[in-house]
């Protein structure tokens, strides 16, 4: 399989449109026939990204990448970033107001969740700089 | 069970692909927060739901939802109808609130996950 790149810009101000980089990427890997289980993966790890893009860094990118051994992806944004990323990547911990709670996130899913589904995973922060996001997903177990 | 059988076990009104209404679901999840939807893999499934914004629909197209079902008589807006017909997931919407339309199907044998068989790691779910 040739190489693939993909590149998404994730605005920040419009809720209503997070997720359109990762439905983008998921169509992608589905055209190219990469298996359900495996997009399945690739499409939550980039969406929850995409969401704490637009809910705490006014946005970001994503670039994906797919050889034949794996499809991998760097999330990048400039946001606050984040002072403690032990405490962050533990299941149920928030800094999320109520106002995104009440649009059903913000339960402290959502890092957790992008290790969950990946292989590989790698959080790097600064506060003040941003965060970049480096996960992949094997295609080849 | 089917998207039809749903339909009319919690006497819903069906608002968008009506033509899914014979397709099989396996397992089902009944959860007002994205994050712990996102948290389980599920086979087939339906969410139940009492939110009402776009990302209910990102969220199950992300996790391969093929049918949403709104509680407590709420309809999502145009917009979000228009999103789910365009991912091709079903949309329903019955009067039963979450407790008692997730305790219907669960009677009539639909399960968390962990019994489908298919691709599911567990049977969590709010």
């Amino acid at each position: 399989m040739s190489v693939l790149e993909l590149h998404y810009d994730v605005p920040g101000d419009d809720f209503t449109r997070a997720g359109e980089a990762s439905s983008a990427i998921k169509n992608k890997l589905k055209q190219i026939g990469i298996a359900p289980d495996i997009i399945r993966n690739v499409a939550i790890a980039t969406y929850e990204g995409e969401i704490n893009m637009v809910i705490h860094a006014n946005g970001g990118t994503i670039d994906a990448t797919v050889d034949a051994n794996a499809i991998a992806l760097v999330l990048k944004d400039t946001g606050a970033g984040i002072p403690d990323v032990e405490l962050a990547m533990q299941e149920g911990y928030t800094t999320a107001q109520e106002h995104i709670r009440a649009l059903g996130f913000g339960a402290g899913m959502g890092l957790p969740n992008m290790r969950r589904y990946t292989d590989e995973f790698e959080l790097k922060s600064e506060v003040g700089k941003g965060t970049e996001v480096r996960m992949k997903v094997y295609i080849k177990k | 069970m089917t998207i039809g059988d749903i339909a009319k076990l919690l006497e819903c009104e069906v608002l968008c692909c009506a033509d899914r209404l014979q397709s099989e679901v396996h397992t089902a999840c009944g959860s007002d927060m994205m994050s712990d939807v996102l948290a389980f893999v599920k086979d087939q499934a339906v969410l139940l739901t009492g939110l009402l914004n776009p990302q209910v629909v990102r969220t199950s197209e992300m996790m391969d939802i093929i049918c949403i079902v709104f509680v407590r008589g709420k309809k999502p807006d145009e917009s979000v109808v228009a999103l789910a017909s365009q991912k091709n997931i079903a949309i329903l919407s019955t009067s039963s609130r979450m407790f008692e339309a997730c305790g219907i199907l669960y009677e009539n044998g639909l399960r968390g996950g962990a019994s489908s068989g298919g691709v599911s790691v567990s049977a969590g779910g709010a």
